[in-house]
């Protein structure tokens, strides 16, 4: 995972409040085994005016000019401002590779999805909660003004506006710890091989029921 | 001791270990797997070496994916084919158990994994989708996780974890006849919204969830995430008990005496106290249908498309004006003079014995109507199917119209062939009305098994109340 400390970046305005994981990534780009590729086909079904199939290129393809993303003003940015609940519905983290892919590291949103908001960090994007007046207000500044750009300031936990004012947000110190530093949380967590391991004897021993050992699956084979 | 919450119960005793911080190591007893959020994960382990530390603990089922007629045939769609074959790798490198096609257990991962007796209280159990909230029913803490978590789970059996608060949604007094369990739990998201829940564990309690079978009971914490909750859970009874006695991977014998006694713990204390409460009446909940492309959007078969301009949040309009323009309907629409193109009865939500049951009732002895175009029941899993064929449903639904499928989760996210067309209005027992969620352009109306059902026979949606 790439580290992350500073973005300073154009900001997209998405204006839609509940927007799900398969406006995100539609279904059939699912279908891949692979992390990477899902960007061109970001927000498919609204980038574009024809139905995107998975192996088909999107160069050439024709797009909607209506939608956000394609505007020329907000090309190359690397924060999406959106509106509450982001990230909704399925779990899958093809969304945020597909956010990732295409080029963002920041989201801004007054409220995400939970298990969306997991994603985000283990991906290297970092999703930042800030107030819904607040929110207004970036997305009345961001499409009043050509060229809107933010500075975001990870170690100090800061926003930062171009008349300088600085918004702080909250994150969670093991999240930022991680996102920082690029870290591999599976190679955290095997640290604690050693509590894992007793923690899951003295299951074994307490509530052996728990454990399915590998000749039960055996049991009910009918065809 | 002072009083405990069922979700506290099951986290305290699951937390290895905690940080200053409050994150918690939190060991997973029970970990599903499919083929469409788990590629990326075993590749990962691959990458870095890794091995799946405890492969007894984790279950796989190809479901997504999966055509549901032609079976011998194959998967024609050589994508498609290639997933599946990845997760039957997979398995087999890893030496993970797998239901694989052709296996008559085969199914939807939620409904073939109680089924099996998988899920028993007291459990952790995730799975790398969101509908993993369903095996909350059985008094277990189930929740959809991201494919970086699956691979966590797979190389360490835990997951890191921020303890989410409490939420206990109480239904008093039992639904009327003809209201059912996704009556219930859409009125519930429509009341509290998408966002309603999040960040919370909700426990449903009271008279009207005592009385739901087991299969109501998965329906509603099935769609609990679409409340945005983390997971929904129901306290053990004797519902529970009754539903995993000789299920094939329940405990047996001693073990079975042993775990029920154990078992009997995961409720709620009295007194336990939780962050958010909140109180229902379930006798004044009527069939549901949605009219939006959000499961919020929900209105009672009595009622009519709500006029976004008497919402008072601007945001909220915004959004109903463009879900009314993507769904084709106008304010003030009566729910009832919704025309339907295609019926689907199946799903993680919709897709048991009891669901076929509840809608081959509505349409014994009767057609479907001749505006239909394509009217598919999708059994949940193989044994669902078997179960309904000697019952007799199937021949209900094939001599009224329907076709008659293989399990799989089908139309509900519409990854195989069962797609609709750009435009095309469909009656649905599934969980999701977003946009293009059924295929590009489709429009999804949310209703339970009967409604779904009655609507197929009328070509409209009636409320099957007055059948």
């Amino acid at each position: 995972m790439e580290p992350f400390r500073h973005i300073e970046s154009v900001v997209v305005p998405l204006d839609r409040a509940n927007v799900d994981t398969d406006a995100i990534i539609p279904k059939q780009f699912l279908k891949s085994i692979q992390r990477s590729g899902f960007g061109p086909n970001l927000f498919d079904e609204w980038r574009y005016l024809d139905r995107g199939e998975p192996g088909k290129s999107c160069q050439g393809r024709p797009v909607n000019p209506d939608f956000v993303l394609n505007q020329p003003r907000y090309q190359g940015a690397q924060i999406l401002l959106a509106r509450d609940n982001f990230g909704c519905g399925s779990s899958r983290e093809h969304a945020p590779w597909a956010l990732l892919d295409y080029g963002f590291r920041v989201l801004i949103a007054p409220s995400f999805a939970d298990i969306f908001f997991n994603n985000c960090f283990k991906n290297g994007i970092l999703p930042i909660i800030l107030d819904t007046q607040t929110v207004d207000r970036l997305f009345r500044e961001a499409s009043a003004t050509p060229g809107y750009r933010l500075a975001v300031d990870l170690p100090e936990q800061g926003v930062t506006t171009p008349d300088g004012h600085t918004l702080p947000f909250q994150v969670d110190p093991f999240s930022k710890h991680c996102l920082i530093h690029g870290l591999d949380d599976i190679g955290l967590t095997l640290e604690h091989e050693e509590e894992i391991r007793q923690y899951e004897s003295k299951r074994r021993k307490d509530y052996p029921w728990v454990f399915i050992p590998e000749e039960a699956s055996r049991l009910g084979f009918s065809g | 001791m002072s009083a405990k919450t069922l979700f506290a119960k099951i986290w305290d005793a699951h937390q290895i270990r905690q940080d200053a911080d409050g994150t918690a190591l939190l060991y997973i007893d029970r970990h599903l797997v499919h083929e469409v959020t788990s590629p990326q994960a075993f590749e990962g382990l691959r990458l870095n070496r890794r091995t799946v530390r405890t492969p007894e603990a984790t279950f796989a089922v190809p479901d997504h994916n999966v055509p549901t007629r032609d079976l011998a045939q194959g998967i024609q769609d050589p994508v498609s084919r290639l997933q599946v074959e990845t997760l039957e790798n997979n398995c087999r490198e890893f030496g993970i158990r797998i239901f694989g096609m052709g296996d008559p257990r085969q199914g939807v991962v939620h409904v073939i994994a109680p089924e099996q007796g998988l899920i028993l209280p007291g459990l952790t159990v995730v799975c790398g989708d969101s509908h993993t909230a369903t095996h909350g029913a059985f008094g277990t803490l189930a929740f959809g996780i991201g494919t970086s978590e699956v691979e966590h789970v797979l190389a360490t059996q835990t997951l890191t974890q921020k303890r989410p608060k409490t939420m206990r949604l109480t239904l008093t007094n039992t639904l009327g006849p003809g209201v059912t369990s996704k009556d219930l739990v859409l009125y519930l998201i429509g009341q509290i919204g998408t966002a309603g829940a999040t960040g919370h564990a909700i426990e449903f309690a009271g008279e009207a969830i005592r009385a739901l079978s087991m299969e109501g009971r998965m329906t509603v914490c099935n769609m609990a995430i679409e409340a945005g909750a983390r997971a929904g859970m129901v306290g053990v009874d004797d519902h529970t008990i009754d539903y995993l006695a000789n299920r094939p991977y329940a405990p047996k014998g001693k073990d079975w005496i042993e775990a029920v006694i154990h078992w009997r713990h995961y409720v709620s204390d009295p007194g336990a106290v939780f962050d958010r409460e909140l109180t229902l009446d379930a006798s004044a909940i009527e069939p549901q249908v949605s009219w939006g492309t959000s499961p919020e959007m929900m209105a009672p078969i009595s009622g009519q498309i709500p006029d976004p301009d008497t919402m008072a949040d601007p945001v909220r309009q915004s959004s109903a004006r463009k879900a009314l323009a993507y769904m084709g309907l106008q304010a003030g629409t009566r729910i009832t003079d919704i025309p339907i193109d295609k019926v689907f009865i199946g799903s993680c939500t919709n897709g048991r014995i009891e669901d076929l049951r509840a809608a081959a009732q509505v349409v014994k002895d009767r057609k479907v109507a001749s505006s239909i175009k394509l009217a598919l029941v999708v059994p949940g899993s193989g044994l669902v199917k078997r179960q309904a064929e000697e019952e007799g449903l199937d021949q209900i639904f094939i001599t009224a119209g329907f076709e008659w499928r293989e399990p799989g989760c089908s139309m509900c996210l519409a990854m195989n062939n069962d797609v609709l067309s750009p435009g095309e209005r469909c009656a649905s027992t599934s969980n999701r009305n977003f946009e293009g969620r059924q295929g590009a352009g489709s429009r999804t109306h949310l209703a339970s098994p009967a409604m779904a059902a009655a609507a197929a026979i009328h070509g409209h949606f009636v409320d099957v109340r007055r059948l």
